[in-house]
């Protein structure tokens, strides 16, 4: 309707157009390019007739390391070449199918509005062209496929890809764009079985790959191919799902995506982090990478991705910001609660207590290298910026209660000890009275610190006053 | 390999009998029922005797028929009868690519008028299907673990070989039929239409039929994609098309 009331208008203000007159579209040939490019944008600002060849073509080709398989491909390649349109523009599909094919094919694009996509005017033998055309009315990213029956082994068989209808004004610009498409493969033997691998009709009935892959087999992203962006770029990736059977749960670990046209469609989401691509959909996902490093693309139905080959990768180059992610900063021995607890005191129940001073330092010695030595260390010096020492440390010394009730529920927060501040975390060491008081009895006469002697009535006491709340 | 109804020596005595390659051979292939592919009714119907040759017809027996039949030579040919590629592997009018490999790039008035020039026809789609599926009803034949169908598709999988292999060496069925699945596409008289039960052959519903979910509707058997891939090979043929992969044989006897 839009268009007939745009034909309307434009003949009312361009008088002296001849009545009924067509307006003359330009013509061209589509620039189709192979995963993961995808064609430059659309600069043209009005519809043009636009033509589109692609060939059918049945080949050998890698599914994995030493893994191979005869696809039934668009352009020879799966997936098949990406087409890119514009709203209202006359599309006019040649489908040839090479004389090597055994099999008959045609396409079904999503993209069409009419019977069967496209897919009955396409019906070509081997060794044959058909033409056919639809103006593509509705803007989205579509999938287009072979719907030759039996329609499920010709999709298994690698038999899809992705046309993007642009809106008229076209999409936000990014710096990026790529083409991925998922799918499956049904294979007789088992992953990683090497040779060429026949499909299996039954384990595709009962919806069982051995295989999901982006961009046709395993590794087609990953390495060398991997996908390339710099920090501070905006992405686009232009997501498929070839199917034949499995729902995509497209996940970029480490990226949350700022926009998501949701099944290919106009209407954008924000801030999505995993959107399920359906078999036989799509979705267009933006983002901006601010962190370099490499990003890992994955269906986060995670089996697929751990063992099925559905794995992908995003290498982004550029500086580091700390602020968004700081990368590792602490590395600490855990001390999980409640089992070492019961432990501990399993074990003291067995020991003996000590009876003088003396016997107090070496015991505490003993239990100071079980607990505290791996962020101490064995003369207490501690670690600089990470761990505070311990020895001639003043924050120990000024406060005999504080640093039992330290040593008994941790302490977290910044604190200045010797003049350094350290922000860090300590966590509670589930220890007993008599124990605790062995430690501390033995840092208070080590290292040039002030000699106290802590009894375990002291720690008892202090127990009770809880955790040393430091902000 | 199923071999019923031979026995061993009489199958000998057949296989000797056949050293000489102008010698047609043909198997006869008894009465019988079948259940038509596209019909959801899963009617049985019935199939009179006929014959059927042992083997798609080779290039050393076109060349023959091409000697005797200047106006079917490679460089006379109608375009009305054969696209540009008729005969394509050929080196030249009478010069044949492998003696004993399956003529392909034939159309179907060029099998057509072979099959009569030899007093025999093309056989049918029924004839054809009934004889290469052994009395096999519909529903056993959609069986996914069914080796015999894992084999067909891996056949109808691979892209062609050039040169085609000689006939003959390939699977032999319980007729004696050499090569119905595995070595090429065939020619049937009806190529264009689906056979139903109720004696009528129809045309026009035919190729909506085959696409996407279509065709599992008009079918009865679902899970038999070898018999979907021939029905949708042949839908896409018209009968001046030639193609690497597709050959023929002839039938006679009653239809």
């Amino acid at each position: 309707m839009r268009s007939h009331l745009m034909l309307f208008l434009s003949a009312m203000l361009l008088l002296p157009l001849p009545a009924g007159a067509q307006e003359v579209m330009e013509e061209e040939t589509a620039v189709v390019t192979y995963a993961p490019e995808v064609p430059p944008a659309i600069t043209r600002k009005k519809p043009a007739k636009v033509i589109v060849k692609i060939e059918t073509r049945e080949l050998v080709a890698r599914l994995a390391d030493g893994v191979e398989y005869t696809f039934w491909t668009f352009g020879g390649t799966v997936p098949g070449p990406f087409v890119r349109v514009r709203t209202g523009d006359l599309v006019e599909v040649h489908l040839s199918n090479h004389p090597d094919s055994k099999m008959p094919h045609n396409i079904d694009l999503h993209a069409v509005t009419g019977p069967g996509g496209g897919a009955a005017s396409t019906f070509t033998a081997p060794g044959h062209t058909s033409i056919f055309s639809f103006k593509a009315l509705n803007p989205g990213l579509y999938v287009y496929h072979c719907a030759t029956a039996p329609v499920g082994m010709h999709v298994a068989n690698g038999m899809y890809g992705l046309i993007l209808v642009e809106p008229e004004e076209g999409l936000p610009k990014v710096d990026r764009e790529y083409y991925v498409m998922q799918s499956e493969f049904y294979t007789k033997d088992k992953y990683g079985t090497a040779g060429l691998q026949p499909f299996d009709m039954e384990k595709a009935l009962k919806e069982q790959p051995d295989y999901v892959v982006f961009n046709g087999s395993v590794g087609a992203l990953s390495g060398d191919a991997a996908l390339q962006a710099n920090v501070g770029e905006k992405i686009r990736l232009y997501v498929g799902n070839g199917g034949p059977n499995l729902v995509s749960s497209f996940h970029v670990i480490g990226e949350i995506f700022d926009k998501v046209y949701g099944e290919g469609g106009t209407a954008a989401s924000d801030n999505i982090q995993t959107t399920l691509v359906p078999a036989g959909g799509s979705a267009i996902t933006d983002f901006k990478v601010d962190v370099p490093g490499t990003y890992i693309i994955v269906d986060h139905s995670i089996f697929r991705a751990f063992n099925k080959g559905a794995v992908a990768q995003l290498k982004v180059s550029g500086p580091e910001n700390k602020e968004i992610y700081s990368g590792k900063i602490g590395d600490e021995v855990y001390l999980p609660e409640g089992s070492t607890l019961q432990s501990i005191f399993q074990e003291s129940s067995s020991r003996p207590s000590a009876s003088s001073k003396e016997e107090r330092i070496k015991l505490g010695e003993s239990a100071y290298k079980t607990n505290c030595m791996a962020c101490h260390q064995s003369g207490g010096q501690g670690i600089p910026s990470a761990f505070p020492p311990l020895a001639g440390s003043d924050f120990l010394n000024a406060d005999p209660n504080r640093a039992i009730r330290v040593l008994l529920h941790g302490l977290s927060g910044p604190v200045k000890v010797n003049g350094e501040t350290y922000d860090s975390v300590m966590p509670a060491l589930q220890l007993a009275d008599e124990e605790a008081a062995n430690i501390l009895t033995y840092l208070y006469n080590s290292w040039g610190n002030a000699g106290h002697e802590i009894t375990p009535e002291q720690v008892a006491e202090a127990r009770k006053a809880g955790k040393v709340e430091n902000s | 390999m199923m071999i019923r109804g031979f026995s061993a020596a009489a199958l000998l005595l057949l296989l000797s009998s056949c050293q000489s390659l102008d010698e047609v051979r043909t198997a006869r292939i008894p009465q019988g029922e079948y259940v038509p592919f596209f019909d959801a009714d899963q009617k049985p119907v019935e199939v009179r005797s006929f014959h059927l040759d042992m083997t798609p017809v080779t290039q050393s027996q076109y060349l023959e028929f091409v000697k005797k039949n200047p106006s079917w030579r490679k460089s006379k040919i109608k375009r009305l009868f054969a696209d540009p590629d008729y005969l394509k592997n050929w080196k030249a009018d009478e010069q044949v690519q492998s003696e004993q490999a399956p003529v392909t790039y034939v159309s179907w008035f060029a099998a057509k008028a072979y099959c009569e020039w030899r007093g025999q026809r093309l056989p049918s789609i029924r004839e054809w299907e009934y004889a290469a599926l052994e009395g096999k009803r519909s529903g056993e034949r959609g069986d996914a673990s069914n080796d015999n169908q894992a084999g067909i598709l891996n056949w109808y999988s691979r892209p062609g070989k050039e040169p085609l292999p000689e006939v003959a060496k390939g699977a032999r069925n319980q007729y004696g039929l050499f090569d119905m699945h595995g070595l090429v596409w065939e020619w049937v008289f009806d190529f264009n239409s689906v056979p139903k039960s109720d004696g009528r052959s129809s045309s026009s519903e035919f190729p909506e039929d085959l696409f996407c979910a279509g065709g599992t509707g008009s079918s009865g058997d679902p899970g038999d994609y070898a018999s979907f891939m021939r029905f949708a090979f042949r839908s896409s043929l018209k009968g001046s098309y030639t193609i690497r992969d597709l050959g023929f044989r002839c039938a006679k006897g009653e239809s």
